[in-house]
């Protein structure tokens, strides 16, 4: 066993800022908002003519696609009631409409408590467009650029206990998904492209919670997302994982796959076996 | 001829001198005396046969189980919660600072090879342990096994459901992951609303606050020695009794209250029982090999501020989740004290109140009937309309508690909303278990019927009979005289009549008020019951028979080839089809 | 041997039917078929072997599958053993309950029963010796002995209880009061950033701690560590939540216990303490996993649905000369699930 036994009663898990974590963070979160900025930033002139043509046709599929819901404008549309119809998108940014289309949720197909995932109805050439002409109502996070070097040099461990901090309660211990109140639900983590999961934190679409920058920084989001891929990746060492939900579907499994095939065994066991009319000695 | 039946005891057999097993016998039985045990029990006891007498087997073997693996596990779990640096083969936690329980849980499912096997093995043989016990419980209540003299061993079983529970939640704690660390929270949080002793029980329970650094050790040493151990005697004394009494039985040609009929222990039961365990072992192995069971590594260490969605007990405490989930917020302050009536009332009166019910069954059944005899007959579950329904009522409870004890699983795996769920429920639990009592009562009654309707009338063989008037009729047949004794052999209800104020005597009855209302239970339990017909019935069934079927005679209607012959109940080896007049 | 049908006792003559008494017992197959037989026995004989073969498949696969081997996305080591074993177990099994079905001599036996009491002899044996030694002993007749050993029995239980007076502390004021204190930082959970207002943005969460939890003394030691520091979590977890000021209707007394319209709660559900930190962000109802007692930050914390009986405690804010985020006081109530005397 490798364990390393310090003293008993050492510090706890979550106890991990040291002296140099303060200047450390701050540092990393600089280097990544300039990264970010070099790899989001329009670089030249004809970048710029790109982004009016873009923003054009992002605005003329909006309003084919989604004014009537949110306004000619993206102003928003209220009911006579008072209720939301459709959110104003001013200032959301280009992240939460990559998000909401790209993972199919918007368009909604239909009214209800909250938009599903489906296939999107956008390829991402029109997404882009949606978003750059969301992003310029308002100013908003954009969509972020995340790279599987990027995961693949995160800290998972971390990314674990960030996880389970701020995400189970809601997603489940295994990204499985969990009830909300009123008939809605916290969708399944799993399959989800780290770009809409970091999209997903930094937007907080729909019922779900913003987790912005501000705190949760980009490095603890790419720690959070590569702990769920390495998750993805882990093969399940105990056999079929029954859905990853707990312990009900396990009570479920133990009743049907158990006590059903012990007691179909009992059956067999004490039913009687075939009889012959034959008498002993007689010819086989 | 070999005869049909044999006995113990005909053959009278020496031991053989010489003989290499007749020696070892002889050695060990002069030092024991064991051939004196076969006296007590009988290495040719006999022991009946029948699917649902299995299901106690389950229980016993799934025990077995747990005892191997569990002290397989032992040999790596440590029940510590002193801290330290996870430095084990997993990847996700390596580094993170955690309790030697945890991490030696850890231990033993990643860097020990068949620890995750035993493990999961330990785990689903704990889940199939329990509800092997409550399927069990539920054949002997339905059969009525659990009638005089087998009152006691029926609490027995009761103390052996309830510690199965209490060693099964001790269990699902030792790993110290999130979601144990989880469920102690909420037993915490259940203490902690006992009137007046609350906190201080709760501070006696973890050594101070919670979480503390002792409940896992005090946990352990109830898992693996305190509560094993008071289950390994009660279930001796379980069987000892079952011994004692000798296995009830099914009713049928030659079974009756006086003896048992069956196969002998050896070697038959040896090798039926001796497969069962191994075939239980087999299931749970290929459980424990196949599908994941606690995935502790996916939870992370316990931290008191952390929890996942479907945070969840066992399925066993399910239905203490489901009353303490649907439960409306009640809470009393006054004169500066807190009464939880919403945790109190599901979580600590619920339980106890289900498991007196439970315990004390036997006892108000034999009162309300007045019934003082011994039974080793068993009764269909039909032939006790009140008590099968009573029991498809409390099924019904205990599933519709189980609903609301996952009720957000349902609510996402059906996509219903939560609330709408648990709303239903408050209500459901009230209603759907009357309704199920109805209907299983009722539906008991009508299959008396057709019992006497098979009686009196016969079976119906889907001939259809056209009469010569045109209307048609199905033709029904006498079933054969040993289905016919299995049916009528049952008791005739007795409702008790009371004693109108005055006992046996003749002298005022103390109770005269108690005695009404038993006598009132009487009524309700078996008024409306069916008995068998009587002798006097059954011949005017028979006459009435024979004189349709003469005036078939009459009518030139006896042809043999009615298809009575092919109705698959009658060998038609070597038979024409052409009419035999 | 048919003698022994005249173990059946006939039944009393009101019954309708007779007992017919045991059916015939027909042969099997493999009782009066030779052929049959020997197929039996080979059946038998070859789950037992496969049965050993799975066994040493078993063993074989203990050492050639590695531990963390996959096979179709399944830990292989744990698929091959508990298959192998299954499988061997499972042969065993099957092999015993066939030959006791074909095979073994299937004759039903009848063993009487005799009532569970004993003879009216024996019993009254029994209560002679019994009465005997009441006699004998005098109990009945020196009550002054019998009742001072009554005593010194049930005294001696005293002790039996008061020894266990040290399985734990009195929870004295321990349940009413937390680390939080005027001035206290509040920081992000797991990493201990400190937040400004301006971190955070409008539907923000914030799962958050005490700063103590992330301070070291002068020797870099931790101030709050081990089991105590579990403790004190139990009871100190907050979230930070932020919504539009507009939308929250503080009680009396609460108008300034945000900031901008941040707000903090304690995390431990007043129900029986689950850590709840499932918002939504857009009707601010907060869902504890455990048992869905809803509550309303907006509204003060007040519960909306579920089992709970009490608001979520609230911890008052303000900003400190740096413009981070801080606690005024400690919480104004005990936190956590309920207790006789809390109050």
């Amino acid at each position: 066993m490798r364990l390393i036994t310090r003293k008993i009663s050492a510090r706890l898990s979550t106890r991990r800022r040291s002296r140099y974590a303060a200047p450390a963070v701050l540092v990393a979160a600089l280097l990544a908002a300039g990264g970010l900025y070099v790899a989001l930033s329009p670089a030249d002139a004809t970048n710029k003519a790109d982004d009016a043509s873009m923003i054009a046709k992002g605005r003329s599929l909006f309003q084919v696609g989604c004014s009537s819901c949110h306004g000619q404008n993206a102003e928003g549309i209220v009911t006579k009631r008072g209720k939301q119809y459709g959110p104003s998108l001013v200032g959301v940014g280009a992240a939460a409409v990559d998000f909401q289309v790209g993972t199919g949720r918007m368009p909604m197909a239909q009214p209800g408590v909250q938009a599903a995932r489906k296939k999107p109805v956008y390829n991402q050439d029109e997404i882009d467009a949606l978003g750059a002409y969301v992003q310029s109502l308002g100013p908003g996070p954009a969509v972020p650029d995340i790279t599987q070097s990027d995961i693949d040099n995160a800290d998972v461990v971390k990314g674990g206990q960030f996880f389970r901090t701020n995400c189970t309660a809601c997603h489940n211990f295994a990204g499985s998904g969990g009830a909300l109140p009123g008939g809605k639900h916290a969708p399944s983590l799993r399959g989800v492209s780290a770009k809409h999961l970091y999209e997903a934190m930094l937007t907080g679409p729909q019922q779900m919670p913003v987790f912005s920058d501000g705190v949760l920084s980009p490095q603890d989001k790419k720690d959070i997302i590569a702990y769920l891929k390495k998750n993805e990746a882990t093969p399940s060492y105990g056999g079929f994982t029954l859905g990853s939900i707990g312990p009900v579907s396990e009570g479920l499994f133990a009743w049907i796959v158990g006590i059903g095939s012990l007691v179909g065994i009992g059956i067999w066991l004490t039913s009687s076996s075939t009889r012959s009319t034959k008498k002993k000695g007689d010819a086989a | 001829m070999s005869t049909s039946i044999t006995t113990n005891g005909t053959k009278s057999a020496t031991v053989a001198k010489g003989n290499k097993a007749g020696d070892a016998a002889t050695w060990a039985d002069e030092r024991l005396g064991l051939a004196k045990a076969n006296k007590l029990m009988s290495l040719r006891k006999v022991f009946p046969d029948h699917w649902s007498f299995m299901l106690g087997e389950i229980a016993l073997w799934s025990f077995v189980i747990l005892l191997l693996t569990g002290v397989f596990l032992t040999l790596w779990f440590k029940p510590s919660m002193g801290e330290v640096s996870y430095q084990g083969s997993y990847d996700q936690l390596r580094g993170i600072q955690m309790s030697e329980a945890y991490a030696s849980t850890l231990h033993i499912s990643f860097d020990v090879r068949a620890g995750l096997l035993m493990r999961q093995m330990h785990h689903w043989a704990a889940m199939l342990f329990i509800a092997a016990m409550l399927v069990h419980m539920m054949r002997t209540f339905l059969t009525g096994a659990f009638r005089k003299p087998r009152e006691l061993n029926w609490v027995i079983g009761g103390l052996l459901l309830l510690l199965g529970i209490l060693e099964g939640f001790a269990g699902y704690s030792l790993p110290d992951d999130l979601l144990s660390g989880t469920g102690l929270r909420i037993a915490d949080g259940l203490v902690k609303a006992t009137p007046v002793l609350g906190s201080y029980m709760s501070f006696f329970m973890f050594g101070g606050e919670f979480p503390g650094d002792v409940i896992i050790p005090r946990l352990y040493i109830a898992h693996v020695l305190l509560i094993p151990g008071l289950l390994l005697a009660l279930i001796g004394a379980h069987m000892l009794l079952l011994v004692y009494h000798k296995h009830t039985q099914w009713p049928g040609p030659g079974r009756t209250e006086n003896n048992v009929v069956g196969e002998p222990l050896m070697p038959i039961y040896m090798a039926k029982a001796g497969g069962f365990f191994f075939m239980v072992f087999g299931v749970v192995a290929l459980m424990g090999g196949l599908m994941t069971i606690n995935p502790v590594w996916r939870f992370g260490p316990y931290n008191p501020a952390e929890v996942t969605a479907g945070s969840q007990p066992d399925w066993y405490m399910g239905i203490a989740e489901g009353l303490l989930r649907i439960m409306p917020g009640w809470e009393t302050h006054i004169f500066g004290i807190t009464m939880s009536w919403n945790i109190f009332l599901p979580g600590q009166i619920g339980p106890i109140a289900l498991f007196a019910i439970v315990l004390a069954y036997p006892f108000l059944e034999q009162w309300i009937t007045g019934d003082k005899s011994e039974h080793h007959l068993l009764q269909r579950p039909r032939n006790a309309p009140t008590r099968t329904a009573f029991l498809a009522a409390m099924i019904t409870l205990y599933g519709l508690l189980w609903a609301a004890g996952g009720n957000d699983i349902l609510a996402t795996q059906f996509h219903v909303s939560l609330n709408a769920i648990t709303y239903f429920m408050r209500g459901a639990i009230f209603v759907v278990p009357v309704i199920a009592f109805i209907l299983a009562k009722r539906w008991c009654i009508s299959l008396q019927r057709h019992d006497n309707d098979k009686l009196l009338h016969g079976y119906e063989t889907g001939i259809i009979m056209r009469s010569p008037e045109g209307g048609y009729s199905e033709r029904h047949l006498p079933i054969a005289d040993a289905r016919a004794y299995k049916l009528t052999a049952r008791e005739r209800d007795e409702v008790y009549q009371g004693v109108n104020g005055t006992d046996a005597n003749g002298v005022d009855a103390p109770n005269a008020r108690v005695d009404g209302l038993r006598a009132r239970l009487s009524r309700a339990w078996f008024a409306t019951n069916v008995q068998k017909p009587t002798v006097a019935e059954l011949e005017e069934g028979h006459h009435h028979a024979e004189a349709e079927l003469e005036y078939e005679h009459a009518a030139g209607l006896d042809h043999q080839a009615d298809g009575h012959q092919y109705d698959g109940r009658h060998d038609v080896a070597g038979d024409d089809l052409t009419h035999k007049h | 041997m048919s003698d022994h049908h005249d173990l059946v006792v006939p039944e009393a003559t009101e019954e309708p039917i007779a007992n017919p008494g045991l059916p015939e017992h027909l042969p099997r197959p493999t009782d009066v078929d030779p052929v049959a037989e020997k197929r039996a026995e080979r059946q038998v004989a070859t789950l037992f072997g496969l049965s050993a073969l799975f066994a040493i498949l078993t063993c074989v696969a203990y050492f050639a599958v590695g531990k963390y081997d996959a096979f179709l996305g399944l830990g292989a080591s744990n698929v091959a053993l508990g298959s192998g074993l299954g499988l061997a177990l499972l042969s065993i099994g099957a092999g015993l309950i066939q030959w006791s079905r074909k095979l073994m001599s299937d004759h039903e036996i009848v063993e009487m029963r005799h009532p569970a009491s004993s003879s009216e002899e024996e019993r009254s044996e029994a209560v002679a010796a019994f009465e005997q030694g009441l006699e004998d002993s005098g109990i009945a007749r020196r009550p002054l002995i019998r009742n001072s050993l009554l005593g010194a029995m049930g005294a001696l239980g005293l002790p039996a209880i008061v020894f266990l007076r040290d399985l734990g502390p009195l929870p004295g004021d321990k349940l009413q009061h937390t680390v939080w204190k005027k001035g206290m930082r509040v920081v992000q959970d797991v990493d201990g950033a400190r937040i400004r207002p301006s971190d955070m943005q409008i539907g923000q969460l914030v799962n958050a701690e005490p700063e103590v939890f992330f301070e070291t003394n002068s020797e870099g030691e931790p101030v709050i560590e081990g089991t105590e520091l579990l403790q004190e979590k139990a009871k100190a977890a907050v979230i930070l939540v932020r919504m539009h000021p507009d939308d929250i209707k503080p009680w009396k007394g609460r108008e300034n216990w945000g900031v901008d319209g941040i707000l903090c709660f304690s995390k431990i559900c007043t129900h029986v303490g689950c850590p709840i930190s499932l918002w939504e962000q857009q009707t601010h109802h907060l869902l504890c996993p455990c048992h869905q007692s809803t509550f309303d930050l907006a509204d003060n914390g007040k519960v909306i649905f579920g089992p709970a009986g009490r608001h979520l405690p609230q911890l008052p804010l303000a900003v400190d000369d740096q413009g981070y985020l801080v606690a005024t006081s400690d919480f104004t109530e005990p936190v956590g699930p309920s207790y006789w005397e809390r109050g």
